[in-house]
């Protein structure tokens, strides 16, 4: 059935007008077979979708400089630097202000509010390509881009946006996003960090865990109960400065990869805030919550990618150079296979990515492929850098190469901005509903 | 004082392996990637540079070729530049294209234009040629600054500071004038994403050499093209005098 689709995709890409028919011939033709249209009305979702587009193989012209754009700086700036920022756990806040004055660093947002004006799918190429050169710094642009500048551009007032973003679109300041805590991570309705309202400010207190970007950032996007008897719907954002009285921060996280960013806990003590600094409705964070993940988990499927892609490309270079039996390991059967395996869960998770970047886009609900498209990439990241690391053999072992540390970064992806178990249960919930009775 | 024309050329990247043709008639192209030439990105930033300081009011960028060859005008549209000039030449002219048939091409331009300043880079990465733009100056009788790692505009005049082989020789030309960017001039911007939004809006004309009287017909022809020598391993001697009699053996001496 995927192959299916893929030639569709094609058919519509050059027929528009003919795919549109070829959906309604599906249809009918389900109807003849009494089989469940739910299929078809999918198929009929991606393919309306994709109309935006000349080709799925090929992306518009724009995209395309764009990316090479930024392949160019990560080729150039990012990857000769991507040891050293790991090995010494630097913030690379030089390239996060080159990468701003692009107008990475706030793809999406409108070019008012100083941003680059474009769409999600030249956003997911942009951190790919970046994530490409270095993983952290592509950590940093996702974070920024999706979790913090996400939830404000969409639920903001003007007054917040142009406050709260257009500050944070240069690179000079990055943002961050604080839901989970110490006693919940995928239980996020469970929130504890609460918020009382005392004459005309908010107070927060509580604890938020694993927040990257936190000892870099100037801002952050808390998530607290307002109403702890309303559970999950008494949960409201706030925009909160940093550094900030009764907001500190706890000591930097020793990780396994992406060490050039900051994880450390935020802890709110009487952290007095505006009543102005209410992101949305009171009541309304876990939805905040909820639909910037899904947004985000785009931003991280591309950050994923671009790590699995420089394991493969890490992989393939040397299996040209390095030589055994007399000639070089490419000519190898077991050597091949690994790189096709790596190749088709790439290239597969990258289509996943761009079709969830394009229906959202196309303003078309994109929750189950977002949700596919992270499980898919993140495991393809965690596959490719195994197998890498496999290929090179005792050289994938060591810092010589940079194998070891895609597979160090690799491993996040299938952890944060949603477990690799939690998509598996968003696609099931979005699949069951396609499928009630 | 308000145009300035650059050229920038569609080479073979310059981290792309290069192979020759099975029947050496040249290198392999299809299937290559392309990009603008290096001397020729850095043109393009001291042209935008210059439009920056408000010293030139149009910065117009330049390119013989076929139809990809509007990919590299993009790029440098997306750098900065204004607008676009697409000199369609393909096929066989293009395999013949070289130096004098191109700076034929950008005299007439710069004539029709009205450019008080051309800027070219020094030479291509794949010919290594380092003629177009003497040529140029050559046939519109303008003065030339080349190999250029700085340059001033001062008044009317251009003070060029050229890297020769005995150190830095600085010159003052009369505008109109040709440049050639050599590689410290600057080091040239990556386009940002909200440029390259604009840089789509931008116009490239489209024409050919005849509409600008210019014949294209080369005076030259490849004979053959062959890769260099692989090179041999070393050999090892224990005295000088070892040294010298190996070098009359060889004929070297």
């Amino acid at each position: 059935s995927v192959i299916g689709l893929t030639s569709i995709v094609f058919f519509d890409c050059i027929l528009p007008k003919q795919l549109a028919e070829i959906s309604y011939l599906e249809l009918a033709l389900c109807k003849l077979f009494s089989v469940a249209t739910t299929h078809s009305l999918s198929l009929a979702r991606f393919v309306s979708g994709c109309k935006s587009f000349s080709s799925l193989a090929e992306l518009p012209e724009m995209h395309q400089m764009m990316r090479q754009t930024c392949r160019d700086y990560a080729d150039r700036e990012l990857a000769p630097i991507a040891g050293k920022l790991d090995k010494e756990h630097l913030f690379p806040a030089q390239q996060v202000h080159e990468l701003g004055s692009m107008g990475v660093m706030a793809v999406e947002v409108p070019e008012e509010l100083g941003g680059a004006g474009m769409d999600y799918l030249a956003y997911a190429l942009a951190v790919e390509e970046i994530s490409r050169g270095c993983g952290s710094t592509g950590c940093v642009v996702s974070v920024n881009n999706s979790l913090y500048i996400g939830p404000i551009l969409k639920f903001g007032t003007q007054e917040q946006k142009e406050q709260w973003i257009t500050p944070f679109t240069t690179g000079e300041k990055v943002g961050c996003f604080a839901l989970s805590e110490p006693g919940n991570g995928s239980d996020a309705g469970a929130a504890s960090t609460s918020a009382r309202q005392e004459g005309d400010e908010w107070v927060l207190n509580g604890t938020k865990a694993w927040i990257t970007n936190s000892w870099d950032a100037s801002a952050v996007v808390v998530f607290a109960s307002t109403d702890k008897s309303l559970k999950h719907k008494g949960i409201s954002a706030f925009l909160v400065p940093m550094p900030h009285p009764g907001l500190s921060l706890g000591k930097k996280e020793d990780k396994l990869g992406i060490r050039a960013t900051s994880t450390a806990n935020i802890i709110l003590d009487d952290c007095r805030i505006p009543l102005g600094n209410m992101l949305g409705s009171p009541g309304a964070g876990f939805k905040i919550a909820m639909q910037t993940l899904d947004s985000g988990r785009i931003g991280i499927a591309s950050q994923a990618l671009g790590i699995a892609q420089a394991a493969l490309d890490c992989a393939a270079d040397y299996a040209h150079k390095r030589t055994a039996f007399g000639a070089p390991i490419g000519k190898l059967q077991a050597v091949q296979f690994k790189l096709a395996d790596m190749a088709v869960a790439v290239e597969s998770a990258r289509l996943l990515t761009w079709k969830a970047a394009m229906l959202k886009d196309a303003k078309k609900p994109f929750t189950k492929e977002a949700a596919m498209a992270k499980l898919a990439a993140s495991e393809a990241a965690t596959f490719c850098s195994h197998q890498s690391i496999q290929v090179l053999g005792g050289m994938g072992y060591v810092t010589d190469m940079p194998a070891e540390r895609h597979y160090r970064d690799a491993r996040i992806t299938e952890i944060y901005e949603g477990t690799s178990e939690i998509q598996r249960l968003v696609i099931a919930g979005q699949l069951l509903k396609e499928n009630a009775p | 004082m308000s145009r300035v024309l650059v050229g920038v050329k569609r080479v073979i990247d310059y981290a792309v392996k290069v192979r020759v043709k099975p029947d050496h008639s040249g290198v392999v192209t299809d299937g290559v990637k392309h990009s603008m030439n290096p001397f020729c990105e850095i043109a393009v930033e001291e042209a935008v540079k210059l439009k920056e300081k408000k010293l030139f009011k149009e910065v117009v960028a330049v390119s013989c070729g076929p139809a990809q060859a509007t990919e590299t005008i993009r790029t440098a549209l997306a750098m900065g530049c204004d607008r676009g000039i697409h000199v369609e030449v393909t096929g066989k002219d293009y395999e013949s294209l070289g130096p004098l048939q191109v700076s034929k091409i950008f005299a007439a331009l710069a004539k029709k234009e009205e450019a008080s300043l051309v800027i070219l880079g020094k030479q291509a990465i794949d010919d290594d040629c380092n003629q177009t733009g003497q040529m140029t100056a050559a046939l519109l009788d303008w003065p030339q600054g080349t190999f250029a790692s700085e340059v001033e505009i001062e008044g009317d005049k251009v003070k060029v500071v050229r890297e020769i082989d005995g150190g830095l020789e600085t010159i003052k030309i009369n505008m109109p004038a040709v440049v050639t960017a050599d590689l410290r001039l600057n080091t040239p911007r990556y386009a940002t994403l909200p440029n390259i939004m604009k840089a789509k809006k931008k116009k490239i004309a489209n024409m050919k050499p005849a509409d600008l009287g210019v014949d294209i017909v080369s005076r030259l022809e490849v004979l053959r093209v062959d890769e260099p020598p692989t090179r041999l391993a070393g050999v090892k001697v224990e005295t000088v005098d070892d040294l010298v009699a190996k070098l009359k053996e060889s004929g070297t001496i």
